[in-house]
């Protein structure tokens, strides 16, 4: 169906529509065309999958969904159709727009590695979001990523929330600061005499930045105002850390880092996300005690060195636990330059997280977890209209993804 | 001859002791996928000896009293899968000392109690040929290896020809992974030009050796390298050849033009640009399809239609794992993606079995379910193409080496605390690995 309809609008008339949205709304999101979806199986994750279903979209907003004969499709409005519709899928944690397609110099954003602690580098400041690959994974059903600073620092700077379209950072940005990343693995360690070169000496360099960062806010907070300190972007930047404004998201995968990732969390009382965590599954009752989400690594992510102990259950392991947990297409240094979040979901949708649960773990879960569940994660009345169309269960293998409509905007139409 | 002889004998108890499986298996009620012919809806495999016995619908089998009966009721058949590129086992190849290292051979280097041969199992492959890196333009003899169970060492695993032969072929590279600073070549122009220049020494020894008819007193002096080469050049050992880019591929059917050897192209992620001349050469693919464009340069172009591209111009197509660069568990992904965007089935059913075995030299032993053919099946939950689906059993030459039941093998199917400890492949000159 979606292949037979009219042209998707060109970049040309896009660019040109968000000049007029731009001008009319401050907010910078954008008006768009008004459409209806009408599925076989409409996944709302709001409660049970309705048959014949429909959701309506009007000015970019979901403004009615239910089944087709009950909800009336206003006159005019775009039509599009599919055996499966979904909400919008949500990628976790993601580097794209900021690991680049052709894996060269010039477009890798996403470390610096002039030191290891540098928590001030903000994600706006270098996600690219004309990047390829951007277009490749929302041509799967993407439409949020959360992206940003990869992990392999002891703190490698600032992530974003954005959606995968948009010609400009501020276009397609939907939260500006994220999650600070942090890492607890091999790739932080240096070698020779620098540091840290030790998993203790992580610890206690981590320990000791968010000691200053504290010391920094309760100066600013409670010094005379000619004794205040001048600006240190980094400290700012943890301070946000330590007043729970900004997640300290540690990536980690063996069970010793993840309890050191939580020895953290208590000390300093901090909002955490854990990241990567492929021996989770060996700490379900203290993660859970912790209250902290797993952003879980890709399920397909390479079983080496660290890593080497992934399993393809973990998911379903941690979710059947109770704790809250998403999945990512993660950081790739090399071939494929990206994994695809629904393929990641879709392995472990057959590996005890099923279907129910895998769909959840990339849409609404991943929504609450980052704390964008009012806009985006499931197919509800005033939510953004970002959907996503299949021909077929999204995670067969050899089912195509037909359509992709963010706020109400067709942005991709099966083409590829 | 002697040490010929010694060797046979060698072989003969090696197999002896691994596929020494006398009893009669009959797997009833199956669905099973032939590859060789239609798929039967309802048929019965019987296996003796490593071998299959016979191979039809329920009602064409008849199923000798003394034989073990395994319902396989609701389940799918199909012969083990063949991956046509692997890096598994802890492999190191050529080093870093030059360009072209014919003398050196992968299986030297291979452990086989490698959790990766556990993983592959998992995954229902049975035979793979695996390879050296391609930071070279050659970097090595490669082997045919069949994963029988209870290898103690890589001769366990060899696959032999008529004369007794270890098969394996040649690993070859052009593009960027070849190029490096001297001794490496700097450009593709001087790759090509290396290669040439190695391969005439090669004609130069063979001449040599023809010329002097047995004579060992005009016989040139040994040289392991050029001897690889030799038999390359006479088409007992096919080259491997790793190449993305369009050009590179054009490249590859040059060279095989001027110096007639037997060539399968690997990766070939811009094989689609040039596929009528890939299969005007009558060239066969080894395509990897991977979840993204990009990573390199010379894969910005990759596409998942390369398979049904390359089959509709006519060519031979199979697809590898490149594991690590892919899971061996999860090789049923790549031909069911490559289906998603326009193969046909029965291409992609093909190319990780029978398609695998013709590119090896191996399609009168595997590849198919026939008689006469090695026992090496796969007992599968449900349809091929699903994600769904899970190997239940893989066998090899008629022995059980992985049960999903068991839970030691369970463990290497889905991983978890102790699936891990495999060895790491050795890449020359490479910061994150190969492909």
């Amino acid at each position: 169906m979606m292949r037979m309809m009219g042209r998707v609008m060109g970049r040309q008339s896009w660019t040109l529509s968000l000049c007029i949205s731009g001008f009319l709304l401050s907010s910078g999101s954008v008006v768009s065309g008004q459409v209806a979806i009408k599925g076989r199986q409409v996944h709302t994750m709001e409660g049970a999958v309705i048959e014949n279903g429909v959701v309506v979209i009007r000015d970019g907003k979901i403004s009615a969904v239910g089944r087709a004969d009950r909800v009336q499709i206003p006159a005019g409005f775009r039509v599009l159709e599919a055996s499966v519709v979904t909400p919008g899928l949500i990628d976790a944690h993601s580097t794209v727009g900021f690991s680049g397609i052709f894996n060269h110099q010039h477009d890798q954003d996403q470390l610096e590695r002039s030191a290891p602690v540098q928590p001030q580098l903000r994600a706006i400041d270098a996600y690219n979001p004309r990047e390829k690959l951007i277009d490749w994974v929302r041509s799967f059903g993407v439409t949020t990523l959360h992206t940003g600073h990869a992990p392999g620092e002891l703190i490698s700077g600032q992530t974003m929330v954005v959606k995968t379209r948009g010609d400009t950072v501020s276009e397609a940005v939907m939260v500006e600061a994220m999650a600070v990343a942090a890492t607890l693995s091999q790739s932080a360690r240096k070698s020779k005499d620098k540091s840290p070169g030790s998993r203790g000496k992580m610890m206690a360099m981590l320990r000791a930045e968010l000691i200053k960062a504290g010391e920094y806010l309760e100066k600013i907070e409670n010094a005379e105002e000619d004794k205040k300190p001048s600006r240190d972007l980094k400290l700012e930047s943890l301070g946000r850390v330590l007043r729970q404004e900004a997640p300290l998201m540690v990536t980690a995968y063996r069970a010793q880092d993840i309890a050191s990732a939580l020895r953290l969390g208590r000390e300093f009382d901090l909002r955490l996300w854990l990241d990567g965590a492929s021996e989770s599954y060996l700490l379900i009752d203290e993660i859970k005690a912790a209250g902290v989400p797993v952003i879980l690594h890709p399920t397909m992510m390479r079983s080496v060195r660290e890593q080497e102990n992934a399993s393809f259950e973990t998911a379903g392991i941690l979710r059947a636990a109770g704790i809250p947990v998403t999945l990512q297409s993660g950081y790739e240094s090399y071939v494929p330059k990206t994994r695809v979040v629904l393929f990641e979901a879709g392995i472990a949708a057959a590996n005890g997280l099923g279907f129910e649960g895998a769909l959840s773990v990339i849409t609404i879960d991943a929504a609450q977890i980052l704390g964008i569940g009012d806009r985006v994660g499931s197919l509800a009345v005033g939510k953004d209209g970002d959907v996503a169309l299949y021909d077929g269960d999204p995670f067969e293998y050899t089912t195509h993804c037909i359509g992709v409509v963010i706020e109400g905007e067709i942005v991709y139409d099966g083409s590829r | 001859m002697k040490i010929v002889l010694t060797l046979g004998i060698a072989w003969v108890s090696i197999c002896g002791t691994l596929y020494a499986q006398s009893q009669t298996h009959a797997f009833l009620n199956a669905r099973i996928i032939p590859i060789s012919g239609d798929d039967i809806e309802r048929g019965t495999l019987l296996v003796r000896d490593g071998k299959i016995v016979a191979v039809g619908g329920s009602d064409g089998v008849d199923v000798p009293a003394e034989a073990v009966r395994v319902d396989a009721r609701g389940k799918t058949i199909m012969p083990g899968l063949i991956c046509t590129h692997s890096h598994l086992g802890g492999i190191g190849g050529a080093d870093g000392s030059a360009p072209i290292q014919p003398d050196v051979r992968v299986y030297d280097s291979i452990n086989v109690h490698d959790s990766g041969f556990k993983r592959a199992w998992a995954g229902g492959l049975t035979t793979l040929n695996i390879m050296p890196g391609s930071g070279h333009l050659l970097s090595g003899q490669t082997v045919y290896v069949k994963l029988r169970g209870g290898a103690r060492q890589i001769e366990d695993f060899f696959l032999r020809d008529a004369e007794g032969r270890v098969m394996g072929g040649m690993k070859m590279a052009n593009g960027t992974n070849s190029m490096r600073k001297s001794p490496f070549p700097g450009t593709r122009g001087k790759s090509a030009a290396l290669v040439r220049e190695r391969y005439i020494k090669a004609q130069e020894y063979r001449d040599k050796i023809v010329r002097a008819d047995g004579d060992p007193e005009k016989m040139p002096e040994r040289d392991i390298g050029l001897e690889g080469l030799v038999e390359v050049l006479e088409g007992t050992r096919v080259v491997h050849y790793h190449t993305h880019r369009h050009d590179d591929i054009m490249t590859i059917l040059r060279l095989r033009e001027e110096f007639g050897f037997r060539v399968v192209l690997h990766h070939v992620s811009e094989g689609w640009k040039v596929a009528e001349e890939i299969a005007k050469a009558g060239v066969p693919c080894s395509v990897i399809l991977v979840d993204s464009p990009g990573g390199k340069l010379e894969a910005v172009n990759l596409v998942y239609k390369t398979g049904g591209v390359l089959e509709r111009a006519g060519v031979q197509v199979a697809f590898h794992t490149d594991d690590w660069i892919t899971d061996s568990r999860l090789f049923f992904r790549m031909p069911a993606l490559a289906v998603r965007a326009g193969m046909s089935r029965a291409a992609g059913l093909r190319s990780v079995t029978l398609a695998g075995a013709e590119m090896l030299d191996l399609s009168d032993r595997i590849g198919s379910l026939e008689v006469g053919k090695d026992a090496d099946f796969i007992l599968l939950s449900g349809d091929p193409f699903s994600v769904y689906t899970k190997v239940l059993e893989t066998w090899v030459e008629g022995e059980k080496v992985f049960d999903r039941s068991d839970a030691k093998d369970r463990l290497y199917a889905v991983g978890g605390y102790g699936a891990g400890a495999d060895s790491e492949p050795y890449f020359c000159c490479f910061d994150d690995g190969e492909n």
